[in-house]
């Protein structure tokens, strides 16, 4: 039997803590990864996406529910029994091998012969460009060697997963570009499973193949980058991804009445009292006058250089958010307290869950 | 990056504070040499001089106390044989100071661990605890072991009382005795260092060593301990030093029977009346001191150059 699937955890729960203090940092969540994606775990902290990190590399055990790797049950199987590796956020390097020596360790530990440790040592050197550096000390490198030096030690074992604990937090901005487009190279090269997490939704959005979006120990959605910010199942994870507008309105078949009396046309048909989302990017400013646009008054213009941000106003004081590319000169011709037509993009307005 | 060149007034500042800081040491410097170098030179000269008849030593050139750490003069054949009570001395002084180096290690490093893994408050009460027995005179404490381990002693009762032994067991003036006390006495001074190593090392590195398929042995073997090297090899030193040249210990658990170098070195000074046999010990004592610490340096010298 071959599973799809290379991590899947089954309703697992993680409490810490007993009694009344008792704090569920992991609610019944049930997730499926599949062989050689890059999935994220994407989530503010204290969403629970690094304890379910640790459970996967066994540093815990869950309060119940099961993790399986390629279909077996690893829940109780020990750190060192399971063919799972870890980039740590601190790295974890340790201060008394070389390079070279902290990448072997794993296969040493394996009891892999000789040859084959300085082979594939050294393959995991050149994977990384660091074979200049086989030899020095970890404290001798900079941070985004140590980062590097990191990988590679967790990826010279070859393990079926790989899982990468916030490891580029300590990089500055431009190192941190660098070494995602670097991760994604490792992650295609070497075909193996990422489990990655995070709390920068950019970072989540640019290199995963999917994301579960994480909130309060529980998983709130698991999709693509594109299906989770333009389909996003409820409030939190509209919100946490990208900037969003919320507006409340009744729905009708494949129409809503907003509060200020406009309606709006909806993709899939509903009733009853929603929440409906756009992005201030599919929100089009148009003439005022423009037949089936809705009226608003410009309440605020903040110039962000690519693009405007134009806060508006509908007639019952509901805020919209608009974002309209900057024009060459900078300006975009709109001013404060005028009245715009405004449109939402077809297909712009989702329907999300509270 | 290459530092700017140093002007010729700030070399001068940085030589006038390097020169303030030699003349801040002065005193101890003095004190050092009157009170360590001084009496040292004349243990070293009494070493080379002729016993007196009644202790002292007579001015002439002798390698008398030299020869006799190894060979003593048998007044029936008047020739020189082995000193084979002095083998034995030494031969218990090294094993008996390697052994407690090797116990204080196996229960000292499971407490230091233990201390160093404690929240900040509990961690300063129970280095607290470990530090009290230094506040009470080393006589004392070593009297306090003589009160449990002999014939009639407390461990002697409650074996009884159990059951275990129908008959007490003769521990007192034996070098199991002396073993157990110096074990006592110097265990503070193995667990400190191992305590200051331990809370140094990252815990996050054992997270790291299992995540890498290294089993609880092995992440012990292979990346606690090379870390926390350091602290072994300080607190090695601290007990193995005093250990070798152990006096009261031995003195009182032994019984008199079971001497070290220490006893030894007594024996000669006071009832012996061999100054320079005492001087000579004294000095072969401070070589082998004097090499363990030269080890220790090295061995920690390496450690700085790695990290």
């Amino acid at each position: 039997m071959t599973a799809t699937n290379a991590i899947e955890a089954r309703n697992v729960v993680k409490a810490f803590g007993q009694g009344d203090a008792t704090v569920r940092a992991l609610d019944d969540v049930s997730v499926e990864i599949r062989k050689g994606e890059f999935f994220t775990l994407l989530g503010p902290s204290g969403c629970g996406k690094t304890t379910l990190l640790r459970l996967i590399a066994g540093f815990e055990m869950p309060t119940g529910g099961h993790i399986l790797l390629d279909g077996q049950d690893i829940t109780y199987l020990p750190p060192n029994k399971r063919p799972v590796n870890t980039v740590f956020q601190s790295y974890a390097l340790f201060p008394h091998l070389t390079v070279a020596q902290n990448i072997s360790f794993g296969l040493e530990m394996l009891g892999k012969p000789k040859a084959e440790i300085a082979a594939r040592t050294e393959k995991m050197l050149a994977l990384v460009k660091l074979e200049a550096m086989a030899g020095r000390k970890t404290s001798q490198l900079s941070g985004g060697q140590q980062q590097r030096v990191a990988l590679a030690r967790a990826l010279a074992p070859q393990p079926k997963v790989l899982l990468l604990d916030e490891p580029l937090s300590a990089l500055d901005l431009k190192l941190r570009q660098a070494m995602q487009i670097e991760l994604k190279r490792l992650q295609q090269e070497t075909g193996i499973t990422f489990v990655f997490v995070t709390h920068d939704q950019e970072e989540a959005l640019t290199m995963s193949d999917r994301i579960g979006v994480m909130s309060q120990g529980k998983l709130q959605q698991v999709g693509t980058a594109k299906e989770i910010y333009t389909r996003p199942r409820n409030r939190f994870v509209a919100s946490f991804i990208g900037e969003t507008n919320f507006l409340t309105a009744r729905a009708e078949g494949t129409k809503a009445r907003l509060a200020s009396g406009d309606v709006v046309d909806l993709d899939v048909p509903a009733t009853g009292d929603k929440t409906l989302t756009v992005r201030p990017e599919q929100v089009r400013l148009v003439a005022a006058n423009e037949a089936g646009a809705l009226v608003a008054t410009i309440a605020n213009l903040v110039y962000f250089g690519t693009d405007t941000h134009v806060h508006l106003a509908l007639s019952d004081g509901t805020e919209v958010t608009a974002r309209v590319q900057s024009p060459a000169t900078g300006d975009a011709g709109l001013e404060k307290g005028a009245k715009t037509g405004l449109r939402f993009a077809p297909g712009a307005v989702q329907i999300v869950g509270d | 990056m290459t530092p700017p060149p140093m002007s010729a007034a700030e070399a001068a500042q940085i030589n006038a504070s390097v020169r303030n800081g030699w003349l801040l040491s002065l005193p101890a410097l003095v004190v050092l040499a009157v009170a360590a170098v001084g009496p040292l030179l004349i243990v070293l000269v009494y070493s080379f001089l002729e016993a007196g008849k009644h202790g002292n030593v007579v001015g002439n050139f002798s390698t008398g106390g030299w020869s006799g750490i190894l060979w003593t003069r048998d007044i029936f054949t008047d020739s020189y044989v082995l000193a084979d009570a002095h083998l034995t001395i030494f031969w218990r002084s090294i094993k008996l100071s390697f052994l407690t180096t090797l116990t204080t290690f196996a229960v000292g490093f499971p407490t230091a661990w233990f201390i160093a893994t404690r929240p900040p408050k509990a961690r300063a009460l129970w280095l607290f605890l470990i530090t009290i027995p230094f506040w009470t005179n080393l006589l004392i404490r070593t009297y306090a072991i003589n009160e449990v381990i002999r014939t009639e002693g407390l461990l002697n009762l409650a074996l009884m009382k159990v059951g275990i032994i129908s008959e007490p067991l003769k521990l007192i003036y034996t070098d199991i005795a002396v073993f157990i006390g110096m074990t006592y006495v110097y265990l503070p001074l193995m667990v400190l260092p191992l305590f200051a190593a331990i809370d140094r090392f990252d815990l996050r590195l054992l997270e790291a060593g299992y995540d890498l398929y290294a089993s609880r042995w092995r992440v012990l073997r292979r990346v606690v301990l090379p870390i926390v090297k350091p602290g072994i090899i300080a607190g090695s030193i601290l007990v193995f030093v005093p250990s070798l040249g152990a006096y009261v210990t031995p003195r009182v658990l032994g019984g008199g029977k079971q001497m070290m170098i220490g006893n030894l070195i007594e024996l000669q000074f006071l009832a012996g009346k061999n100054w320079p046999l005492g001087a000579a010990l004294s000095m072969t004592l401070l070589i082998v001191v004097t090499i363990a610490l030269l080890f220790y340096v090295r061995a920690a010298n390496g450690e700085k150059t790695h990290g």
